[in-house]
């Protein structure tokens, strides 16, 4: 192949960066969640390209796992959002101060 | 040519990734991830990881982003918040900060230097090894995530069924039909009681 590495691992970073200025910026928790799997799928990119550097099958099982998690935690994140609706929240995460000190 | 579909493939995940993150619409946002995903399986298939490509297809595309949109469809327009009032050194650092991040890790990547790609067989990447790795050396790691998926279900359930009004037993209904006439009974007698004030107001 004559694309290098460097260049996965490059586009990864910037997806990286994209999903954590949604994370830091957004205030709809959705939005944020939607960030998150951006950053995941960016790090599973990685897991994949040293995999295929390496050449064995660790890193492809080790972002197949990130998918599972990644899918668990979004579950959760989605009930809290079911949650907030049917309380008649504001579904803004600036909103949720209950536990600021 | 590879080359070229690294590029076509890498400026949609970019492109995509920025849709997800400025649009104020989340119906639009999960769009974009759908595109976003797409795109980085292209990119797997580039490096020849068949099998998790397919099932980032099936399992993120397809599951994950069917409950993210029940979820956006569920919650309606009170989910369309823009962002709002931060302050403009916030969104300035913010950004700076993920930007420090990109060019620190691609700065590092750039210059180091990782060799050449490994020489495989046919059967790299193929459903067939990462099977046979999941449920050898990584039987434990499997296992776990299954538990930890249920955990999520459960939380999910729990999480979203709150909230709603509890269906009561007959006796809090009896309870509560004791309870509101007593109340009427009470404002009868209020209502009766101004009606006499009134009356010896009117007589005095």
């Amino acid at each position: 192949m004559d694309v290098p590495i460097s260049f996965f691992l490059g586009l990864s970073a910037i997806l990286f960066s994209i999903g954590l200025v949604g994370v830091l910026l957004r205030r709809s928790p959705l939005t944020i969640l939607l960030s998150l799997e951006v950053m995941l799928n960016s790090v599973n990119l990685t897991l994949v390209a040293f995999s295929r550097q390496v050449g064995g099958s660790d890193g492809q099982v080790f972002a197949l796992i990130v998918m599972g998690i990644a899918a668990a935690e979004v579950v959760v994140g989605l009930g809290l959002v079911v949650a907030m609706t049917r309380r008649e929240m504001v579904l803004d995460t600036d909103e949720l101060r209950s536990l600021n000190g | 040519m590879d080359i070229a579909v690294f590029f076509l493939a890498a400026l949609a995940a970019i492109a995509s990734a920025a849709a997800v993150v400025a649009q104020r619409n989340p119906f639009v946002s999960a769009l974009g991830l759908l595109g976003n995903l797409v795109s980085l399986a292209v990119l797997m298939l580039l490096l020849e990881a068949q099998f998790v490509a397919i099932a980032q297809i099936i399992v993120y595309a397809g599951a994950v982003m069917v409950m993210f949109l029940f979820v956006i469809a569920y919650v309606g327009p009170r989910g369309e918040i823009g962002p709002g009032e931060r302050r403009p050194w916030q969104v300035w650092l913010a950004i700076l900060a993920a930007a420090l991040i990109a060019i620190e890790v691609v700065v590092v990547t750039y210059g180091a230097s990782f060799g050449d790609w490994a020489t495989i067989d046919g059967d790299y990447g193929s459903p067939t090894a990462i099977g046979k790795a999941l449920v050898t050396n990584y039987l434990l790691a499997f296992e776990v995530v299954s538990v930890v998926l249920f955990m999520g279900a459960v939380a999910g359930v729990i999480f979203g069924s709150g909230g709603r009004p509890r269906r009561l037993t007959t006796d809090e209904v009896l309870a509560k039909e004791t309870e509101s006439a007593e109340q009427r009974r009470r404002e009868a007698s209020r209502a009766a009681l101004d009606a006499a004030r009134d009356t010896q107001g009117e007589g005095a």
